[in-house]
């Protein structure tokens, strides 16, 4: 079962900038991709299509039996609530706690109290977090504000958890325990997680699918892959 | 209930994001204060110049002086000729003897004068009394009644009321105007500022977008956001009037420099203005805060 499936995509800016030259990819349920590629290779531009952030030019993207492609504006939630996002700035609310912060993914699809919180505290507990629920982000390291980001994504028992740079912004040893938190996610769960990243030693750690895109299009589909320098 | 949990939770969201993000939510309060209590007050007074410029258009009489021969006949048919006019709103018709009365009840003159003529020989003339339903138009039924049989002379105070309908006719439109402009104005300065408050708001939007929500509950605390803020600062501008009102009223007694000029009486006038300054205020910080965050909404 292909979770994600890409069909002759192509992605132009309106600056006249190509992104994404006739993509073709399917990407199966459960599993855990890497994409990769140097500054400008289009990665960005993939995931963000992905969530209906971007719309491709012409092509057909389907995520999760929603066509992305010709999802409305007005739609889009429908596809968002099927999947997570993790970004590299975390995008949490400064105002909220830990807790609200990730229960606020709960209830603005207008759930239970009792299954808000029931949820939340296992996201949490997923994450490493249940003993920082009172806390606000600021009073938070960098990769606790990442896991805290991770378990709002998850909250909602996505089937697609899609990572943008997760560890950009991470040390190295901040950056495993976030993988950590990931790759376990993947196998308790069953989620399928796609990351852009381009940290090396993650990726030669990891032994997973890795996907390199150069100028916008894609070189190299790799099970149990490394990071290849000469590629990109 | 969906609908309902949702609705709870965009009343309690409506509330706690007044008092967490409150620098911003008194800005917005104190700038729709501000421009309500000048709208409130420019209804008072254009409401103030209506209400007198009916009453003195009210009190605009046309006198209709009759022959001096006139039988009973005549009398009647002058009488169906006014009804069949269309802009009548009442008649009174006195006769001379009556007419005779009234002078003399008004001075001590023309009572020792007056005392000597008897029903035959008095010069006074058979009169009526109109008044009309628009003051515009009373020079035109002026003249038309001059042209009827029997009426030898029309008065109604001719060039000082054309004068003075027009100027109040005037007055009244621009008043208007004043208060709608106003409305407009305050309008955008309070969309412009919820925009403001808003726009720091602009990251969590994106964030709601981000986790699924629908434009739908996106949208509904931020209404009734500016719903309760505009209700908020319609507090002071309703109270401002109310007694500033009241209090105006009772020191002139109810009158303008002049008894000509007469104020509204303060019940139930007061109220219905309060109520119509906190629907004007509910409803443009309803309208501010929608138009403020759809540009937000489509990332």
């Amino acid at each position: 079962m292909d979770l994600i499936r890409l069909r002759n995509v192509n992605k132009k800016y309106k600056n006249g900038v190509t992104a994404i030259y006739d993509m073709n990819l399917s990407i199966k349920k459960g599993s855990f991709v890497f994409v990769i590629g140097g500054s400008g290779s289009g990665k960005s531009t993939l995931i963000k299509m992905l969530y209906r952030e971007e719309k491709p030019t012409s092509g057909q993207i389907v995520v999760g039996g929603v066509n992305v492609a010709k999802l409305r504006n007005q739609k889009v939630y429908k596809l968002r609530r099927k999947l997570g996002i993790v970004f590299q700035d975390y995008r949490l609310l400064p105002k909220l706690t830990v807790f609200e912060n990730v229960a606020f993914a709960m209830e603005v699809l207008g759930a239970h109290k009792e299954e808000t919180r029931e949820k939340t505290l296992k996201a949490l507990e997923m994450v490493g977090l249940k003993n920082k629920v009172h806390n606000y982000p600021d009073q938070l390291s960098g990769g606790e504000q990442q896991r805290v980001a991770i378990a709002r994504a998850i909250v909602n028992d996505p089937k697609l958890l899609l990572c943008d740079e997760p560890t950009g912004n991470l040390d190295p040893e901040m950056s495993m325990e976030i993988m950590k938190v990931l790759e376990n996610i993947n196998k308790k769960r069953g989620t399928t997680i796609l990351m852009v990243t381009h940290d090396k030693e993650i990726v030669n750690k990891m032994k997973k699918q890795v996907i390199t895109l150069k100028d916008g299009r894609l070189i190299n589909n790799i099970e149990k892959g490394t990071y290849n320098d000469e590629d990109i | 209930m969906k609908i309902f949990r949702m609705l709870g939770r965009s009343i309690r969201d409506a509330f706690k994001s007044v008092f967490r993000n409150f620098s911003l939510s008194l800005a917005s309060v104190s700038c729709i204060t501000i421009t309500l209590i000048i709208v409130a007050v420019s209804i008072i007074a254009s409401l103030n110049v209506e209400n007198f410029t009916k009453e003195i258009e009210s009190d605009l009489t046309i006198v209709v002086f009759l022959d001096q021969d006139v039988d009973k006949s005549d009398i009647k048919s002058v009488t169906n000729q006014i009804k069949e006019l269309d802009n009548i709103d009442s008649y009174k018709f006195k006769d001379k003897e009556q007419v005779k009365k009234e002078m003399q009840d008004e001075s001590a003159v023309f009572k020792s004068v007056m005392s000597e003529w008897t029903e035959e020989d008095n010069p006074l003339k058979n009169t009526f009394q109109i008044k009309v339903k628009d003051a515009t138009k009373i020079s035109k039924t002026a003249k038309k009644i001059e042209k009827m049989k029997h009426v030898s002379l029309v008065r109604y105070g001719e060039g000082m009321v054309d004068k003075l309908v027009r100027a109040f006719s005037s007055i009244e439109k621009v008043a208007y105007g004043v208060v709608i402009a106003l409305i407009v104005v305050t309008i955008f300065l309070i969309i412009n500022t919820i925009k403001l408050t808003i726009f720091s708001r602009k990251r969590e939007i994106s964030i709601m977008r981000l986790v699924g929500a629908s434009n739908f509950s996106i949208k509904t605390p931020f209404i009734i956001e500016g719903m309760i803020l505009g209700l908020i600062g319609s507090i002071i501008p309703v109270i401002l009037t109310t007694f500033g009102y009241l209090t105006f009223y009772k020191h002139f007694d109810g009158y303008l420099f002049t008894e000509l000029i007469k104020l509204i009486k303060p019940e139930p006038f007061i109220y219905t203005t309060s109520i119509i300054v906190v629907i004007i205020g509910i409803i443009v910080g309803m309208i501010g805060s929608a138009s403020a965050v759809r540009k937000y909404l489509k990332v």
